[in-house]
């Protein structure tokens, strides 16, 4: 559990971090997920570079057409935050139900995105709700969704020498609404996720009009289920109609058995835990 | 004689204001200067012959000090064991590996990132053997893994075997016939009681410093046992106990796991000897999880047969325990713990057999509990089969088959004797604050909405505060570690000349509160205020000779010496006050910091008084000697059976298999009581480990001895926020065995825990005809459960 030699930079401008990346270099935020990686020698960067002391990178902001997670935001602050509250239900669920106190005082959200972690829980969430990742870098920045950002396990659409600066997330509207569900590790919501799904619904004179579905836990990473959207739009989001779609759950997705599943358990799981988010989510908009 | 009311009372423990901060002190915080840092290249494969080990490359780091390999220490030995049944660890890899995490090489550096670095560098090839792990596939010996031992079977415990020297009856007879008499109901489950990982949350740590102008050696490490590890290394080294002091600090959490001497305790103290300069190795948490030892591991078919109105006629347990692949400090008399309290708190025969088989998998030793929650677990959880299966309430059946409390002491199959107990009144207290009739409604009325509700019900008999000292003889001898073979606690009392007491004791906790309690029993002998008092445990050179803390002991054994050494020092001071006060020494009182004359409370000297008069010694009344202070070293004549009856509450969720922990209901009865606080924080962390074994933990190894769970992502243990608050409740019978009357509750809460929230979770699943789930009870297994049910 004692890395390798790596060096260290601490820069406090965006410039000076862009300058300090490089083809050996790992961005540090939270570190929840680096540092034990680190430990144990399973990443050895040559160079951290802490992006902690660079200013301006640490709210969750309303930006008019869309709400802004930097990223120094902790998963305590976008689990409490009214504004996420407010516009992204699921994914503030998302970040209570993910690891412990200390873990969400320290973590980022947007850290937990560019991990690509199977069992994580804030990604599902972003996904669902339609988030987009901006990626900064010294030749300026670019905007990639949320579902193509998370290429594949532990591997997002990201360079070593980029930074990712903020999540965007539509602002809520009329008539939406969303959630996240899931079974953890130590049963109930604790822990890494055996199976997870975030669910956001647009409903319209009582039936549904946009839907997306997210998952996580069972496969190789969290990805949008676009059968089960589709299942679900044009319907009256009944209890049948939610569990005909909520079917589709493990559609495209590759499901991993591990400690905690069976291929066949987390498969059943994926339609429970689909069908459990999606009435969530209606149920707060009937609310 | 009580003259304080501290004894009994809830006293806030004294040892927490410095840990809460953060200014305790453990082995890890020690760093003299010049201090050398360790790391071990370890095994990544479960079973082969090491065909080349080169460790050239990893000597040319700069900072590297030495790298050792077997060839270095073999002249040591293997590691020594209290209990030298199978093969003997090697310090390092004696030309093969048979465990994934074995220590292969060691390396020393200047500082630990090196030393890691080092580990790299070392280059090892590996000819692969076939691993053997399941528990069946070894005992078969299809493939024996210590070839000189001829079988993977190292012993077999039976209920009469290790006894018949003693003239005792074998009662297997007696339970074969009464399964063949007609109206002998029988109900037999195969079990599994997983393999489990202690996670000390203070990792396991070392420093060794030799003095080469002194030839003495100073080692703190994170350990249960001072004395018996100062006298490990001295064996080891062939030094004198003389010369090595051990110092256990604060130790945080042990569980057992910290009750073994290690070979990187030996090797640290070697290598400092070598090097002359200090050396230290703290584990990672992986090392912890993989090279500390695990407990339980066992697989058996539990029988009971009985008559149709609920009358026990016989008990008979076949197992199989693991030992891992090599035996350290008890590992094959574990299973013998278990089969001193096989018959649990039942009157009837019992037949018993465990066989103790190699596998390549970490070593199996004391994981709290050691050997008892297994037996009680099997025991229980067919009374519960049974219970079910002629439909009676499982607390009536309980009752019906508890020893009475004027049958005491109760004289066991296996040749002990309980001391005492009233089984049913523990029984009674539990259905009195649990609501028992109220809770069964709940139940079913839950039921009744197609929800799976259930209540579990559990008892418990422990043996702890170890003797009879006649045990050193049959097995548990201390004497491998240069010790006495015996039992002993010890307590040094003094008081000193400004009239407050210092207390030393040959206990080695690791979070149990001795400094509170310890001054609570001195303080209600002499009345001297708690603040006055302190505790010292943990240190070899100035503790009187002791054992450490493990089985429940301190306070039946060392405690009893510290209240002996209390009334002894208690008479003196009395002589001494009566010459102050011209008054006769029976007349003397002790209270409030002091003594008077009996009925005339203005009459009176403080301690310090006292404790001038004895240290000044020429005022001393004749035949008092001057000084104040004794120290007595007690042999325990018998162990004490602490017991008690647990209740859980579960719901499962049908779609998901998801258990959730409703309500725990706990009454234990551990003889009179020290300090209650205390009790119940025992029993709350007991039953948090019982609940952790019964829900969520499980060490697993895959059958190519890869150890999937060598991390705390993969090793789930239970946090506050998995379990509901527990209500606990006690009954009080004390023992005989002591004065104090008190008996132990280090191990109760997990001796009585995991078979409770399992038969919970059966009588959920009892609607679906669910007859047995194998813990850890993780959703995967109840859904299946209930899948195969519902097929």
């Amino acid at each position: 559990m004692y890395p390798r030699q790596f060096d260290y930079v601490a820069p406090t401008s965006l410039d000076e971090a862009y300058g300090a990346l490089g083809d050996d270099s790992k961005v540090l935020a939270g570190g929840m997920s680096l540092i034990p990686l680190m430990k144990m020698r399973l990443l050895s960067p040559g160079t951290l570079v802490d992006i902690g002391r660079i200013p301006g990178l640490d709210a969750i902001e309303d930006k008019g057409d869309h709400i802004s997670i930097g990223a120094l935001v902790r998963h305590s602050t976008t689990a409490g935050h009214p504004l996420i509250a407010q516009h992204a239900p699921a994914l503030a669920q998302a970040a209570g139900m993910t690891g412990d106190v200390q873990v969400r005082n320290r973590g980022t959200t947007c850290g937990s995105l560019a991990h690509v972690d199977v069992a994580a829980d804030q990604p599902a969430a972003v996904l669902a709700h339609g988030g987009v990742a901006v990626v900064g870098s010294a030749s300026g920045t670019r905007e990639v969704m949320a579902d193509a950002f998370c290429m594949d396990t532990l591997t997002a659409d990201l360079s070593p020498n980029e930074i990712l600066l903020e999540i965007r997330l539509p602002k809520a509207g009329p008539g939406e609404g969303s959630a996240y569900d899931k079974l953890g590790r130590r049963g109930g919501h604790s822990d890494y996720a055996v199976a997870g799904v975030a669910a956001w619904v647009k409903m319209d004179a009582g039936s549904i009009t946009d839907a997306r579905v997210a998952i996580t836990g069972v496969g190789t990473k969290p990805s949008l289920l676009p059968e089960v959207s589709q299942a679900l739009i044009g319907t009256d989001g009944s209890e049948s109609a939610v569990a005909s779609a909520a079917e589709h759950a493990v559609d495209g997705v590759t499901v991993l058995e591990d400690l905690y599943g069976s291929v066949e358990y987390k498969t059943h799981l994926a339609k429970v835990y689909a069908k459990r988010a999606i009435q969530k989510a209606i149920g707060s908009i009937r609310a | 004689m009580a003259t304080t009311s501290v004894m009994g009372g809830v006293v806030k423990r004294r040892e927490d204001p410095a840990l809460i901060q953060g200014l305790g002190k453990y082995t890890d915080d020690f760093a003299p200067v010049g201090t050398l840092r360790v790391a071990f290249l370890r095994s990544p494969v479960a079973r082969a012959r090491i065909t080349r080990l080169d460790t050239s490359r990893a000597k040319e780091i700069p900072g590297v000090v030495a790298v050792y390999t077997h060839d270095d220490v073999a002249h040591l030995g293997p590691l020594l064991a209290q209990v030298p049944v199978g093969k003997l660890r090697p310090l390092l890899a004696a030309g093969e590996v048979n465990h994934v995490g074995e220590a292969i090489a060691m390396v020393v550096a200047e500082d630990r990132y090196i030393a890691q670095d080092a580990v790299e560098a070392i280059e090892v090839d590996f000819d692969e053997l076939p691993a053997v792990i399941d528990l069946r596939k070894a005992a078969s010996d299809e493939v024996v893994i210590h070839e000189e031992l001829g079988s993977n079977v190292l012993h077999t415990w039976t209920y009469h075997g290790y006894w018949e020297a003693l003239g005792l009856e074998d009662q297997t007879p007696q339970v074969d016939e009464a399964m063949q008499r007609e109206d002998a109901v029988v109900v037999s489950l195969d079990m599994v009681n997983q393999r489990l990982i202690p996670v000390a949350i203070e990792p396991r740590s070392v420093l060794a410093e030799y003095e080469p102008g002194y030839g003495r050696l100073t080692v703190h490490s994170s350990t249960q046992v001072p004395h018996a590890l100062a006298g490990a290394i001295a064996t080891q080294l062939e030094m004198s106990i003389r010369d090595v002091r051990v110092v256990a600090p604060e130790v945080g959490g042990g569980f057992g796991c910290k009750l073994n001497v290690y070979n990187d305790e030996i090797l640290v103290a070697w290598a400092s000897r070598e090097l002359g300069r200090p050396v230290k190795w703290t584990e990672t948490r992986r090392e912890a999880a993989g090279a500390t030892i695990h407990g339980r591991g066992w697989v058996a078919t539990a029988t009971l047969v009985g008559t149709r109105d609920g009358q026990f006629l016989g008990y008979k347990l076949e197992g199989i325990a693991d030992m891992g692949a090599y035996s350290q400090n008890f590992t094959v008399a574990i299973p013998l713990l278990g089969l001193w309290i096989a018959s649990g708190q039942y009157k009837m025969p019992v037949s018993w057999t465990v066989d103790c088989v190699v596998t390549n998998t970490m070593t199996t030793d004391a994981y709290r509990g050691a050997g008892r929650p297994e037996a009680i677990y099997y025991l229980e959880r067919i009374i519960d089969a049974y219970a079910r299966e002629i439909g009676m309430d499982p607390i009536e059946v309980r009752e019906k088959n508890f020893w009475q409390p004027e049958e005491f002491p109760a004289t066991l199959g296996c040749g002990f004797a309980l001391d005492s107990g009233d089984y049913a009144a523990a029984t009674q207290r539990l259905k009195e604050i649990a609501d028992y009739e109220g809770l069964k409604r709940r139940r079913d009325e839950a039921r009744a909405e197609g929800r799976l509700v259930g209540i579990g019900v559990g008892s418990y008999v422990e043996v702890c505060g170890f003797g009879p000292a006649v045990l050193a003889d049959i097995g548990f001898s201390w004497s491998a570690y240069g010790l006495p073979s015996s039992f002993n606690g010890s307590g040094l009392v003094r008081v000193n000349p400004d009239g407050t007491a210092t207390v030393i004791i040959g206990t080695g906790p690791s979070g149990q509160g001795h400094q509170t309690a310890w001054a609570q029993i001195v303080s209600d002998g002499l009345g001297i205020p708690l603040d006055d008092i302190r505790v010292h445990h943990g240190d070899s050179a100035t503790s009187p000779m002791g054992i450490g803390t493990f089985g429940s002991r301190s306070l039946a054994v060392d405690g009893t010496a510290t209240f002996a050494a209390t009334e002894a020092v208690r008479e003196k001071a009395a002589k001494i006050a009566a010459k102050l006060l011209e008054a006769a020494p029976e007349d003397i009182v002790f209270a409030d910091g002091g003594a008077h004359v009996a009925g005339s409370p203005d009459r009176g000297v403080d301690w310090k008084a006292i404790a001038q008069a004895a240290y000044q010694g020429h005022t001393l009344p004749e035949g008092v000697d001057s000084g104040l202070e004794e120290t007595i070293i007690h042999t325990p004549g018998n162990a004490t059976w602490p017991f008690g009856t647990h209740l859980a509450m579960v719901e499962v969720d049908p779609d998901t298999g998801d258990v959730e922990l409703l309500e725990y209901y706990a009454v234990d009865d551990c003889g009179n009581q020290v300090n209650p606080m205390i009790v119940n924080g025992q029993v709350h962390g007991g039953i948090a480990q019982g609940v952790g074994q019964a829900l969520f933990e499980d060490a697993y190894y895959d059958q190519d001895g890869n150890l999937l769970t060598g991390s705390l992502v993969d090793y789930p243990i239970p946090t506050a926020a998995d379990l509901p608050s527990f209500q606990l409740s006690h009954t009080v019978t004390p023992t005989p065995v002591n004065p104090m009357g008190v008996k132990g509750i280090g191990e109760a809460g997990t001796i009585g825990s995991a078979h409770t929230v399992v038969n919970a979770v059966v009588d959920a699943l009892e609607p679906l005809g669910v007859k047995h789930v194998d813990m850890p009870l993780r959703p995967r297994k109840v859904w299946a459960a209930i899948q195969e049910a519902r097929a």
